[in-house]
Order: C-alpha cells, then sequence, then structure tokens
C-alpha cells in the first residue's frame, strides 16, 4: 500500500535557481513514505506579478495551477510566500479550486498532514532559524519549523534575535526600493551574525537569496541552508554544501 | 478646485526620498530607539486584554457598518448636534474647508487660535491657509509646537516630533520668549508649559479635530495624552472642530469598543489621560459657539472602492508606523503626506485621488508587504491586500508601454507554457558563466539593483525538472 499522492511544486525559482532543495523534498516525503510526483506542465503561481500590481497576468496562471495540480491528494511547496499566494490569492484571481486548499507549505504538510516532528534528520551544526514573513503572517506556521528543527540530531538551535523582521526581499520590492531593501537586510545580518550561527535557515529560498546574497558579499562565512535540505539530511545521506 | 494637500506639493518619490533619509544615521538612531520601546509596549498593554481580538473584530464591523451607511449617520449627528446648539457645515474639499474656518475666525474679529493636535486639519494644509488669511495658527500638541517652531514637516501620525531628539529641541524652544535651560525633558517641557499658557488664556478661539462623532447624541470626543487639547476645547468662547466624515460612530456605547482599541494600539496605555467630550453648547460652561466642519476631502470616492474603503475604517492609533520595517529605517517624511508609513502608503494615494501622480503612485510600492501593519490593526484593514489592490491601480494608470509592463508581459508569455519556460530556465542558466568563483556579484541593469549590494545566486546548469527527467521521467 502506498502513502499519500503528493505533487511537488517546488516553485519556479526554486526549480531553476535552488535544484537541490526540491531534490530535498522529494528524498524527506519519500523517506516518511509519502508517493511523489512532479506535474511537468507547472511553471510559477504568479506571485510576482500579482504582488506588483500585474492581478491580470497572474489570472490565467491560476487557473493553470489549479489545471495542473487539482487531481492530486495534496501539493506540497517549499515556500511560504508561494504556498500563502496560492491559498490566499488564487481563489479570488479564478474559480476556488481544489488545487488551492490542498495546498501546504512544507513544514505545514509534515506536522498537520503527515503529523511528524522527528523525521529523523541529522545536521550537525550550530543553526538560526528566519521565520518567513508570510509563512508566518500569511500561513500562520507558527512554530511548525522551529519543533521540526528540534528534533533534528545534532543541531543546535539558536533563536534569531529580532526573528520576525522582515529581511527586506519583497519580490520586486527588493530592486524598486533597493536602498530600503538593503537597509533591513543589514539590520538582518546583524542579528544573524550576533547568534554565532553557521547556518541560517528558512522555509523560502526567496528570503534565503536575499540574506544569503548579504552574507555572501560581506564574506561573512555564514550559510543560507533551506529548511527541507536540513530536514532531509541524515547520517547515511548527509547535506553536502553545493559549490 | 484646488489640488489635495494631503500629499506635500514638490515632494519626491518614495525611493528618492527614502535614500536621502536613510542616509541620516541621526534620524535612523532616533527612530530605531523610539519604534522599538514602543512596540514593546503596544504588544504588553494588548496581551493584558483576553478578548483583543473579538475587540477588533467588533472594531472593524462597527466602522464597516459606518462607511456602509454613512449618509443616515452624518445626518443624524447634524441633526444631533444642531439640536444641542452647535452649527454643522459641510465641506466638499480641503479649499471649502479651509474657507469654512477661515471666514468663521474672523467673524470673531481675532487674528490667532489655538489648536488641538489634528489629522485632519494638517490634511487640508489649514495653517497655512489661514496664515494666508492673516490668522496665525498656534499647535499646542508638545510635539506639534516642535515640528511648527522648527518650520518642519511631521514625521509620524501620534508623535509628530519622532525623528527630533532633545538636544534638537532645546535649539527650536531657543526662539520662545523664555527659552529652556538646558535640554532635560523636565526643561524642556517647563519652556513649552510657559510659552502655551499664555496662549491658552489669550485665545478667543480654538480648532480642533475629532476623534469620534456620536450620531446618536451629537457629541464629539477628542483623546490626547497631554491636557493642552482640554485647555482648548475649555477655555476659549468659540470653538471649530473639523472631522472627517468616516469619523462618525451610531451610538454612544460604540465608545466602549474604541476606547479600548485606540490607546493600547497607539500609546499602550490602557486609557489615555484625556478624554474630552461635548454634545453641542451647554450654556456657561466651555465654548458658547460651536462649529462641526464635516469633511469629504476624497473619502467619498476612498468609499467607492470595494478594496481600497477599508482604509477609511483607519481610527489614526498609528500601530503599523510602529512596526513597519520600511517606516523604522526611512521615517515618515519621506512618504511625502501627512499620513506616513503603511496606513499612509493606501490612504494618501486614495484622498489625493491621482495615481497619475509620480509620488502617489511610488506609495503603495513602499512595502515589503510583509503583513505586520496587518497584524496590530485594531480594526484589521487588511494593508497589504490595498496595497496589491492599489498597484495594479497603478499600473493601469502608467499604461501598457513601460519598460516594466512589457517585461512583466514577456515573463507573463514564458510562464504561459513550459515549453518557453524551459528554454527560458536554459538561457538563465548561461548566467553562471558571469560568476567568478562561484559568486556572481555584478550583473547588468536592472541586475544591478540586485548585485549592488548583494551577490547573485549562480543558476545551475541542470534545473530541478531536468534533473527529475532524466531521473524520473
Amino acid at each position: 500500500m502506498s502513502g499519500p499522492r503528493v505533487a511537488l511544486f517546488p516553485t519556479c525559482l526554486t526549480d531553476t535557481v535552488y535544484p537541490e532543495t526540491a531534490k530535498a523534498v522529494v528524498r524527506l516525503l519519500e523517506r516518511l513514505g509519502c508517493d511523489v510526483d512532479f506535474p511537468l506542465d507547472q511553471t510559477c503561481c504568479g506571485q510576482m506579478h500579482f504582488n506588483t500590481g500585474y492581478a491580470e497576468h497572474a489570472r490565467p496562471m491560476a487557473r493553470a495551477y489549479a489545471d495542473v495540480f487539482d487531481s492530486y491528494d495534496h501539493v506540497v511547496a517549499p515556500s511560504g510566500s508561494c504556498a500563502g499566494m496560492v491559498r490566499e490569492n488564487h481563489p479570488n484571481l479564478c474559480a476556488a479550486s481544489p488545487a488551492a486548499t490542498r495546498t501546504y507549505e512544507l513544514s505545514e504538510f509534515l506536522v498537520d498532514v503527515l503529523g511528524v516532528v522527528d523525521v529523523g534528520a541529522h545536521f550537525p551544526h550550530r543553526v538560526t532559524y528566519h521565520p518567513t514573513c508570510h509563512s508566518l503572517r500569511m500561513l500562520g506556521v507558527g512554530d511548525k519549523p522551529l519543533r521540526l528543527l528540534r528534533a533534528v540530531s545534532g543541531l543546535e538551535l539558536v533563536a534569531l534575535p529580532q526573528a520576525e523582521q522582515c529581511c527586506g526581499f519583497g519580490g520586486t520590492f527588493a530592486l524598486k526600493n533597493a536602498e530600503t531593501s538593503t537597509a533591513m537586510l543589514a539590520d538582518k545580518m546583524r542579528c544573524v551574525q550576533d547568534t554565532g550561527a553557521q547556518v541560517v535557515t528558512a522555509g523560502d529560498n526567496s528570503c534565503l537569496m536575499q540574506i544569503g546574497g548579504g552574507l555572501s558579499r560581506m564574506r561573512a562565512g555564514v550559510r543560507t541552508v533551506h529548511l527541507a535540505e536540513i530536514l532531509a539530511s541524515t547520517q547515511e545521506e548527509p547535506w553536502v554544501a553545493t559549490p | 478646485m484646488g489640488r489635495n494637500p494631503v500629499t506635500w506639493l514638490g515632494s519626491p518619490t518614495f525611493p528618492d526620498a527614502a535614500r536621502d533619509a536613510l542616509g541620516d544615521t541621526q534620524l535612523r538612531g532616533n527612530l530605531r530607539k523610539a519604534t522599538t520601546t514602543i512596540r514593546g509596549k503596544r504588544e504588553s498593554a494588548v496581551a493584558e486584554l483576553g478578548d483583543w481580538e473579538e475587540l477588533r473584530r467588533a472594531g472593524e464591523s462597527v466602522k464597516d457598518d459606518v462607511l456602509a451607511n454613512l449618509d443616515t449617520y452624518l445626518e443624524r449627528l447634524e441633526a444631533a448636534v444642531t439640536d444641542r446648539g452647535g452649527v454643522v457645515h459641510w465641506a466638499r474639499d480641503a479649499e471649502e474647508a479651509n474657507r469654512i474656518v477661515l471666514d468663521l475666525v474672523q467673524a470673531e474679529d481675532t487674528d490667532e487660535v489655538v489648536k488641538v493636535k489634528s489629522m485632519a486639519t494638517a490634511e487640508i494644509g489649514l495653517n497655512e491657509a489661514l496664515a494666508d488669511g492673516g490668522v496665525n495658527a498656534i499647535e499646542t500638541d508638545l510635539a506639534e509646537v516642535i515640528v511648527q517652531l522648527g518650520d518642519d514637516r511631521p514625521s509620524h501620525i501620534l508623535v509628530p516630533a519622532i525623528h527630533r531628539n532633545r538636544a534638537e529641541i532645546k535649539e527650536i524652544f531657543a526662539q520662545m520668549p523664555e527659552p529652556p535651560t538646558s535640554d532635560d525633558p523636565h526643561a524642556l517641557a517647563e519652556a513649552a508649559r510657559k510659552y502655551l499658557r499664555r496662549k491658552f488664556l489669550s485665545a478667543k478661539v480654538a480648532i480642533s479635530g475629532a476623534n469620534f462623532g456620536v450620531a446618536d447624541t451629537g457629541s464629539i470626543v477628542v483623546v490626547e495624552s497631554e491636557g493642552n487639547g482640554r485647555m482648548c476645547l475649555t477655555l476659549p468662547e468659540t470653538l471649530i472642530t473639523v472631522m472627517g466624515v468616516e469619523k462618525v460612530l451610531p451610538r454612544w456605547q460604540d465608545l466602549e469598543v474604541f476606547l479600548q482599541l485606540l490607546p493600547r494600539s497607539s500609546t499602550a496605555e490602557r486609557m489615555n489621560p484625556y478624554t474630552s467630550t461635548w454634545s453641542g453648547v451647554t450654556p456657561g460652561d466651555g465654548p458658547q459657539k460651536f462649529h462641526l466642519v464635516l469633511l469629504d476631502n476624497g473619502r467619498t470616492s476612498t468609499l467607492a472602492d470595494e478594496v481600497g474603503r477599508q482604509a477609511l475604517r483607519c481610527i489614526r492609533c498609528s500601530a503599523c508606523l510602529n512596526v513597519c520595517p520600511v517606516y523604522e529605517r526611512t521615517g515618515g517624511q519621506a512618504y511625502g503626506s501627512v499620513y506616513p508609513g503603511p496606513i499612509g502608503a493606501i490612504l494618501a494615494p486614495q484622498l489625493a485621488g491621482d495615481l497619475h501622480d509620480e509620488q502617489a503612485a511610488s506609495l503603495p510600492y513602499a512595502s515589503s508587504l510583509c503583513g505586520a501593519c496587518y497584524e496590530v490593526c485594531p480594526v484589521r484593514i487588511n494593508i497589504p491586500e490595498v496595497l496589491t489592490h492599489l498597484r495594479a491601480e497603478v499600473v493601469e494608470a502608467k499604461g501598457k508601454r513601460t519598460p516594466e509592463a512589457m517585461a512583466m508581459s514577456a515573463a507573463a508569455w514564458v510562464f504561459g507554457d513550459r515549453r518557453r519556460y524551459e528554454a527560458a530556465q536554459k538561457a538563465g542558466s548561461l548566467t553562471r558563466f558571469l560568476a567568478r568563483d562561484g559568486t556572481l556579484s555584478s550583473l547588468p541593469w536592472p541586475g544591478s539593483k540586485w548585485t549592488d549590494t548583494r551577490d547573485a545566486p549562480v543558476v545551475p546548469k541542470e534545473s530541478f525538472r531536468a534533473w527529475w527527467r532524466r531521473n524520473r521521467g
């Protein structure tokens, strides 16, 4: 007997730029007994368009999302903001679809649907966690990511000061208001560095792209690693840094 | 009809104004300290109430009822105020309101008025209009005094001089007849007290705004912290109140909800120190002439927008400013309006009513959509929802020919088909050849807006979907 039939929606950013995160989700969900599929017709949820004022362009993307994912039991995205876009805004852009209501951010799916907190992961590093705005305030994931991280063997979790402050990414905000975005990032990086962590993790590669881009520029020696990659890492198959 | 002064004439767009503000380290220090303190206090004040969420919902539903039946409640308010000896005036816009107030002041044969801190009168530029008519308007709220004597503009709804520290305030107060002896807060307050007392005792006319106007009883309510408002509201012979039409409440008992929501959200107090209420005129007690000017100035056109109208629920608490990561870094003046911060970003462009104006059009983009504002709003204004809604209106106003609109159309075309999307992925992965030592630190414009301060990720040769096809396909 096979487990729940799960469609992976890695998001266009992760599919293109951070494939290791998507591979980690596949590895993790299969380890937990899910039957994972990746429907190849998927592209983008339309968040960038919608949030920048191009809702009319986002509308056909929302419709296409429903067409691709409606037949699955669950859709899992390693992104709070894309899952939030789908669940909160797709129903207003096109008719309510089963796909929208069955879309979960990864930590929600693990804790609420699969009912697991200890996913059998091993990650022997000092880690701090940044709760991304949309996972926190749009989806309300609360402490689910932290509960998952606390159950990871070998992982030393250190609290991030002013964790709930935005990192300054905000999609096209990072370009349209680049100076303000950078000022927000500078404060976030200072908080990250104050923890002495080797790794900063989050549930969104977009925010990690901002934080990581800043840390890399200042040669801070702190790595960004998506939550999925930490949870997929085991004693037998440990996480390996991508070049 | 003149230009709506809710946004300041000649202000640069938000990104340009923010760039200057970000360079001011003194300003950033002042703001960080002030907003961090008030944020923490608000959180504790709100946590004391077990029914805070129910209160927010009650506030939201009373305001929504007001907005849905505005005409009925306003006429009821007018009748009740008139019954109790007040005179009600209706002002379509800033120009009309200013004209009404100036005429009323001049009828009292005076050239100086005292003012209670008021957002509505700041919004219409009343002080400037009175000055043009030869009337000197004296602000009496301590922070407004600092702004007025500093020939400055406000940077916060509740604490308009939040961008000033005490050394700067001492310098500004040096022009008082009895200037402060030091920059100690007590000395500064004492100097202001001496300056203001004389004004309170000599003024024949006072001008105020209103936090609430109760339709059933005709009662106007002003809440404040210093008691200076109370002086203005009780000492002069004539009182003129300028009230935005959305400030009406149906019943007296509705105040129960808002007098809990407002102080805890704004100053983090359980109750504000001074709550003044009056209904028309009471013979032998307080002002013997009372005028209520009901102000539209863009409110009814805002009301016509189904998504945007929720901004009219605002009770001016400024909790959204204090939690906003953008406001904390840029300060309020960067918004170029009397209404700064997240609420200003949705209210000012709607009241101004012209999204073809570059400055107003830049305001809905002054947010990372982090949602902290919505979380604290005591009347549950979904600010991120209104921001994206207004962005769509900005895009429509700008048309399809801007470089951004064309780039967005192209991106939508790419995302509209899997094969085009996969081709774009392959093209994007070619940027990996621009990387040095695994780092992509310089991209051509507009990518330079990213790489000026951040490294860009190196797009790998193989996308996830290519990997999936190779291994699972």
